[in-house]
This record gives C-alpha cells, sequence and structure tokens, in this order.
C-alpha cells in the first residue's frame, strides 16, 4: 500500500523525501543544511525547465506542423527528437553580433534580465506537497511582482537595439503589459480573496480539502488569467510585440546567436510559468481528487502545466493577431470593468458564505452555479454593451451581379 | 500640456515578412499613425518589356510567366492574344475552352494563396497558407499533367494551346472540383467570419468608386469597391461569352470586401470550370500557322520565327490581379518593335498612400496584403 511508504527515502511520489534523507544523513550544520538544500532544489528546477524547453520546441514545432498540413522536424534523430539540441548547438555556435549604433551594456542586459524573472518565479511554486523551493506566505504576490520584471526586460531590448522595429514593438510592449498586469493581478485577486491565503501551497490544499478546483469557481478569472498570460509570453492573438507580419521578430530583430536564444527560451520559461501558476491556483496544483496517493504529484502537476501550455500553442497555430488598439480596448473597455466585478462579486459571497454558515456542499456548487452564469450573462451582456456581436462583428458574402458597370457601393462603415 | 513628437521614418521592406517578394514602403509614422507612405519599387527589375524586344514572338511566351509568377497562365493567355490579334488568327474552339479553364484553375489557386497570405499578414502564424497551399497544390498537379510544368507553366502558344490535356486529367479536374466547395466553406466560415479577421479587415483601406476608378484600379480591388466591372463580362474573350457566371461585388470598399468578392470568385471559377468540362468540344487544340507542324502526339509546335503584319494590338484579360493587357507594336520584323504590359499590381498600388495615411502600422500591412501584388509584376 503506497501509504505504508510515506515519508521514506523511496517515496517518490515525493521528491523531497530522497533529498531530505540525503541531507539529513550528511549531519551538516543547519545553515549549511539550509545552503545545500536550496541548492539541490535550484539545480534540480532548472534542469527541469531546460529539459523542458528543449522537449516543447520539439513538441510545439511538431504539433503546428500537424495543424499546418505538414510533418515538421523529422530529420535531426528519430522523429526529430534531436531539433531542439542541434537548434540550440547552432545558437551557440553562431557569433553574437552587437549592432552599431546600440547600446552595448542595455543590450546585453536585456536577454539576462528576461531569463531571470522567468526562473525565479518557479521558487514559489509547489510541485508536490513539499516540494517547493520557497513557501513564501505571499507566494502569489511574488509571482506577480516577479514576472514584472519582464516588461523592462523587453523595452530595454527593444530600445537598446537602436532598430526601428524593435522600438515599435518595445513601446507596444510596454502598453500592452501594463494594461495587462492589471487583469492579471484582479483574476488573482478573486483567487486570493476566495482561499484566503496568499500562500501557492495552503492555495492547493484549500482546493484538495474542499474537493474542488477554483475553475469551477471562478470560470472568467481562469479565462482572464490565461488571455492576460498571453499578452505576457507574446502568444497569438496577442503577440503584438513580436508580430512578425509587421514588425520583422519585433524587439528581438536585432538579436542573433545565444542571445537570441535566451529570449526563445525566456518565452517558453514564461509560458511555463504561466500554465504553473494557473495550474496552482484554478486547476489544484499537484492534487488530483485523492489519487496523488498513486500517482506523484509532481507528475499530476507537470502533467497538468502541460495540458495548459498546450492551450497556447493550440492558440498560436490558430488564430490571427488583433491590432494594438483593438488589443487596449478589450483590456480597458472590456476585461477590466468584468474583472473588477469579478472582484466584488468573489468578495461579496465569501462575506455571504461567512454569514450563513452554510455547509460546503452546498455553498460551493451554489457560488460555482451564480458565478458560471453570471459570466457568461456579462461577457455577452458586456459585448452587447459594447456593440459587439450585434451583426456589426460578422462576415457576409460578396453580392452577385451580372450588370456590367453598375456601382454597388454604400459607403464604408467606420470600425 | 502638449507632449513633442516628431515623425519616425520606418522602411518596411525590401526584406521583411509582409512585402511578399523585395518591394520597399517607406512608412513616416507618429506614433503608430501613418501620416506619409511611400512606395519604392524596382528591386526585381529585370527590363521584361526591353528584353522582349530583342526576341521572336514565341520566345516570348516564357517572359510572360515570369512577370506575375503567381498567375503564370493568365500571363501567358495575354500576351498570345495580343499577338493573334495583331495577325489575325482564329484560335480552335478547343483550345479556347482550355484556356478558359486553365485560365480559372489559375485564378483559383491564385486567390486562394492571396487569402493565406492576407490571413498570414493578419498574424495567423502559417495555418492558413499551409492548408491553402494544400489546394494550390492539387491545381499544380492539374497543370503539371497538361504541360510538365507547375510554376513556369508556357503553356499558351500563338494560335492555341501547347498540347492537348490526357486523358486522365478531366477526371481528376472533375474530383478536384467536387472537393473545392468543402474546402470554400470552410475557408468562409474559419477566415472571413472570424472575429479578429473582421475586426482587422472592416472598416481598413476603404477605397471609394471614384477613388479607384481615378487611380485606374482593376480586379478584385474594384470590384470590392462596388464596381461591377470584369473584362470577361464586359469584352470577352476565350470561352467566357459561351458560360454562364456572376460578377462578384463588395459594397463597403475596403479590405474586407476584396477577400470577400475573391472568395466569390473562387466559386464563381469552379462554376465556369465545370460548365467549360461539360461543353467543352473536340479537335484540334492549335491552328497551324506558317511552318507550323504538328507531331506525332497531337504537340503542336509554332515557328519559332514569323512576321507579323506591320501594326500594334492590345489584348486585355481578367487576371486574377485585375486588367491585364499587352500592347504589342510590330514593324513587321521577327520580334515586336514595342511591348508593354499593364501589369494589373503596379497600377493597384497606385493608392495605397491612398488607403495607408491615417491607418496604423498593422493596418498597412493588411491593406498591402490586400492588394494582392506580385513584385514580379510590379517591376517587370
Amino acid at each position: 500500500m503506497p501509504i505504508l511508504l510515506r515519508g521514506e527515502w523511496y517515496d517518490l511520489r515525493d521528491l523531497a523525501n530522497p533529498v531530505r534523507e540525503l541531507i539529513d544523513g550528511l549531519g551538516l550544520v543547519s545553515e549549511v543544511d539550509y545552503v545545500l538544500w536550496s541548492l539541490i532544489a535550484s539545480l534540480a528546477i532548472l534542469t527541469w525547465l531546460v529539459l523542458s524547453v528543449l522537449a516543447f520546441i520539439w513538441i510545439e514545432r511538431r504539433v503546428v506542423a500537424r495543424m499546418q498540413n505538414r510533418k515538421g522536424p523529422n530529420r535531426v534523430g528519430p522523429a526529430g527528437l534531436l531539433q531542439p539540441v542541434a537548434d540550440a548547438l547552432k545558437l551557440l555556435l553562431k557569433e553574437a553580433i552587437t549592432t552599431r549604433g546600440a547600446d552595448r551594456l542595455l543590450f546585453w542586459l536585456g536577454p539576462v534580465i528576461i531569463f531571470i524573472p522567468t526562473i525565479v518565479v518557479f521558487a514559489v511554486v509547489p510541485f508536490g506537497e513539499s516540494m517547493v523551493l520557497a513557501d513564501l506566505n505571499v507566494g502569489v504576490l511574488f509571482m506577480i511582482a516577479v514576472a514584472g520584471i519582464m516588461t523592462p526586460a523587453v523595452f530595454l531590448a527593444g530600445w537598446s537595439s537602436n532598430n526601428k522595429y524593435a522600438m515599435l514593438a518595445a513601446m507596444r510592449t510596454i502598453a500592452m503589459l501594463i494594461s495587462y498586469e492589471i487583469i492579471q493581478v484582479l483574476a488573482l485577486l478573486a483567487a486570493v480573496i476566495f482561499i484566503g491565503s496568499m500562500n501557492l501551497q495552503t492555495i492547493v490544499s484549500w482546493q484538495d480539502e474542499y474537493n474542488t478546483w477554483l475553475i469551477f469557481i471562478m470560470p472568467l478569472a481562469l479565462v482572464a488569467y490565461l488571455v492576460a498570460g498571453a499578452v505576457e509570453i507574446n502568444r497569438s492573438p496577442m503577440d503584438i510585440s513580436e508580430a512578425e507580419s509587421e514588425l520583422a521578430a519585433g524587439y528581438h530583430t536585432e538579436y542573433g546567436g545565444i542571445k537570441f536564444g535566451f529570449f526563445y527560451q525566456a518565452e517558453y520559461l514564461a509560458g511555463f510559468a504561466i500554465a504553473a501558476s494557473a495550474t496552482t491556483l484554478f486547476f489544484g496544483g499537484w492534487t488530483l481528487w485523492g489519487l496523488e496517493e498513486w500517482i506523484p504529484g509532481w507528475l499530476i502537476f507537470l502533467g497538468k502545466l502541460y495540458a495548459v501550455f498546450f492551450v497556447y500553442i493550440w492558440s498560436r497555430g490558430t488564430l490571427p493577431r488583433l491590432r494594438i488598439d483593438q488589443l487596449m480596448t478589450f483590456a480597458w473597455k472590456f476585461m477590466l470593468p468584468l474583472m473588477i466585478l469579478n472582484v466584488l462579486l468573489v468578495a461579496a459571497e465569501v462575506v455571504i458564505w461567512e454569514e450563513t454558515g452554510a455547509s460546503r456542499n452546498v455553498a460551493l456548487p451554489a457560488i460555482g452555479a451564480v458565478n458560471a452564469a453570471l459570466a457568461a450573462v456579462l461577457v455577452i451582456g458586456w459585448a452587447r454593451f459594447l456593440g459587439h456581436g450585434s451583426g456589426r462583428g460578422r462576415g457576409y458574402s460578396a453580392t452577385l451581379t451580372r450588370e456590367v458597370g453598375k456601382i454597388y457601393y454604400t459607403g464604408a462603415e467606420a470600425s | 500640456m502638449t507632449i513633442k513628437s516628431e515623425p519616425f521614418v520606418v522602411n518596411v521592406g525590401p526584406q521583411h515578412p509582409s512585402t511578399h517578394g523585395v518591394f520597399r514602403l517607406r512608412l513616416t509614422l507618429d506614433g503608430e499613425k501613418i501620416i506619409d507612405a511611400d512606395m519604392v519599387m524596382g528591386y526585381l527589375h529585370r527590363s521584361m518589356e526591353k528584353l522582349a524586344e530583342e526576341r521572336t514572338y514565341t520566345q516570348n511566351i516564357p517572359f510572360t510567366d515570369r512577370t506575375d509568377y503567381v498567375a503564370s497562365m493568365t500571363g501567358n493567355l495575354a500576351y498570345v492574344m495580343a499577338v493573334e490579334k495583331l495577325m489575325g488568327i482564329e484560335v480552335p474552339e478547343r483550345a479556347q475552352f482550355l484556356r478558359t479553364i486553365m485560365a480559372e484553375l489559375q485564378r483559383i489557386a491564385s486567390h486562394s494563396m492571396a487569402l493565406g497570405i492576407f490571413a498570414n499578414d493578419c498574424g495567423a502564424w502559417q495555418t492558413p497558407v499551409m492548408h491553402m497551399f494544400r489546394d494550390r497544390e492539387k491545381i499544380l498537379d492539374l497543370f503539371e499533367m497538361a504541360c510538365g510544368a507547375r510554376l513556369t507553366l508556357n503553356y499558351m502558344r500563338i494560335g492555341g494551346v501547347s498540347r492537348d490535356i490526357p486523358d486522365e486529367w478531366i477526371p481528376q479536374a472533375q474530383k478536384l472540383m467536387e472537393d473545392l466547395p468543402k474546402r470554400f466553406a470552410e475557408y468562409e466560415d474559419l477566415l472571413l467570419h472570424n472575429e479578429i479577421i473582421v475586426a482587422r479587415a472592416r472598416g481598413v483601406g476603404v477605397l471609394t468608386p471614384e477613388q479607384a476608378m481615378a487611380h485606374s484600379v482593376s480586379g478584385p480591388m474594384l470590384r470590392g469597391s462596388g464596381v461591377a466591372w470584369d473584362v470577361r463580362k464586359a469584352d470577352p474573350y476565350a470561352a467566357y461569352d459561351k458560360i454562364d457566371f456572376d460578377i462578384a461585388v463588395g459594397t463597403n470598399g475596403d479590405v474586407y470586401d476584396r477577400f470577400v468578392v475573391r472568395l466569390a470568385e473562387m466559386r464563381q471559377s469552379l462554376h465556369i470550370i465545370e460548365q467549360a468540362l461539360e461543353v467543352m468540344p473536340g479537335g484540334p487544340v492549335h491552328e497551324r500557322l506558317g511552318t507550323a507542324t504538328v507531331q506525332p502526339g497531337g504537340q503542336s509546335i509554332a515557328p519559332l520565327a514569323f512576321r507579323p503584319p506591320v501594326g500594334e494590338a492590345y489584348a486585355r484579360i481578367e487576371s486574377p490581379r485585375g486588367e491585364l493587357g499587352y500592347y504589342i507594336v510590330s514593324d513587321g520584323g521577327p520580334s515586336p518593335f514595342r511591348f508593354h504590359i499593364r501589369a494589373p499590381s503596379f497600377i493597384n498600388l497606385t493608392p495605397l498612400k491612398l488607403m495607408a495615411i491615417g491607418a496604423t502600422v498593422a493596418d498597412a500591412i493588411v491593406i498591402l496584403g490586400s492588394v494582392d501584388f506580385v513584385v514580379g509584376e510590379v517591376d517587370r
């Protein structure tokens, strides 16, 4: 029985166990213990991240290729599996050019700074029951704060490379990220208010204890969070700061070699970070309705994380890009009011639940149903109110005629 | 407080993912807004019109493949029609029908590529383009069966077409005709009725019919502006007068309408091909002219050199991009004295400045995509 294994070093459901066993066996002073423990954990996280990025470069290329009637990379190694390795080697061997007129220091700093926050975020992410590097009681806040460092890094890269496309992309990025960070924070705020903790481990165990995931309680917050996440990691339909068809490669147009490699990796890492926080907050983290007793929690967590990340790959292979003003309108006019309402609603529900003292079996389904229904009503109603979905946004077909020379122009409508 | 800003000049191209070749657009920006736009052409200039004066009439046919390389069938057709007009040659009826069928297949291939690349310009990362290429590939297979080439076809000949289609061609074409309507419905649903595409394309790059006519715009751009003008109807050539079809027009003159018109035209093309395959008569596919010899197997070879009478001729057709015209002056020698191409890509680009000013950078790319120009034809 798996229960019997608990706490033993060979209990691999929680990888912290063997490490703890190892460190305890060494019998060091507690300070050294602490440092060693952190080093091992950081190294483990880093290794996992690098391997995941390599794997997902291949997965993304293969999956998108399937969506596009292609085969994708299939030449290097079996089924093209070594393609990411070949890519990485190529990037490493290429000369890292600094363009003339670029601000050399900032140009170099850009890729470095963008790389750090995307890794640091994983310090607070609980991979398993005790598998968390820093069990901060302000984990959510830490995540948001660290992810915010990406904005100046992108701007640095765009501005310092002395390239007009990069500059335009940098300006777009700043405008976009500032707008969507608010939405991201409001989405997470609703979750934090409902659970009453900013500690990610507590958030997971709350979802485990109450036998529900937050996605069922506040679907609107999850959608908003994923949309804001897509903005943060430059995924279509929000890949405006890269905007291949408009701005060549956006803010990293001038970067080559491993400097570009850093941006490329940071994009995936940031994607994993968004997926990790969405998994932890909205999908129950490493728990799976009791199955975590048998399946290692970290496997459950990674499975959920990859599933969330897959949504981004999917959207990249499917959707066209919005224009910057449309994206900003969407943020400020559409999502911001909805998210504020969502926060107020959740806060009210928490108070009502406490006042009435209803049992969780009644309260949670009721709140979930109310929130889902309200989300649908609000999204549709607010869209209608702003003038969408009432026919104007819909496509139409051409007029067919045989009268040569007749003019059918009725005047263009403003968009 | 007023914020001081200064204009910002951005070169889109000649090396840029969205200029569809080596075309340069010089945008002067105020933030994201375009306050001025200049086109710089000529990066792909190969002086075809001058070179053509050094070659015989038959040798010039491959040049016409390489002007509009996305639709070489129609390029061939316009040129050979001009020479036929000059020489007063009557083309056999089967050849007329074959020309019609090929030109319409080419229109479907070209329009589907335009639609896919437009989606690409809108930011749908390669997926629509790849799906469009799937259809285009089937059409190129048909071309390969008919003439052995896929891109630079060189199929039309002065007095007919280079060879008759093989027996298995018609069943394969009919199979494609059965498949394509489903695909078109898919594209309409997924692309043209896509909320984001609609948001990106509607009301952008508006060209009123007056402006369009003043700039001599033709093709889907003109019809998108609501003018029902189609050379196939207005001045029928090949077998179009024997076939029943409609002109598709838009009503708003924006980017969206241009693509709505293109999709409707693809459907009309299918309709035309179906009819043409049904009523196509048998017989020769090539008029004997001068010392032309018909080889065993039906392949006919036009003489490499002949001397048309002194005179001039202009022939125009509705190419996928618009009114494609060839103007040829003969001084009685074996090669044209003057050879001029009225290139729709080039002329349709002229109102670009008008459409781009006041739009954003992202709009400019979409507008550029909606013109559906081929740089080979712009620069020649």
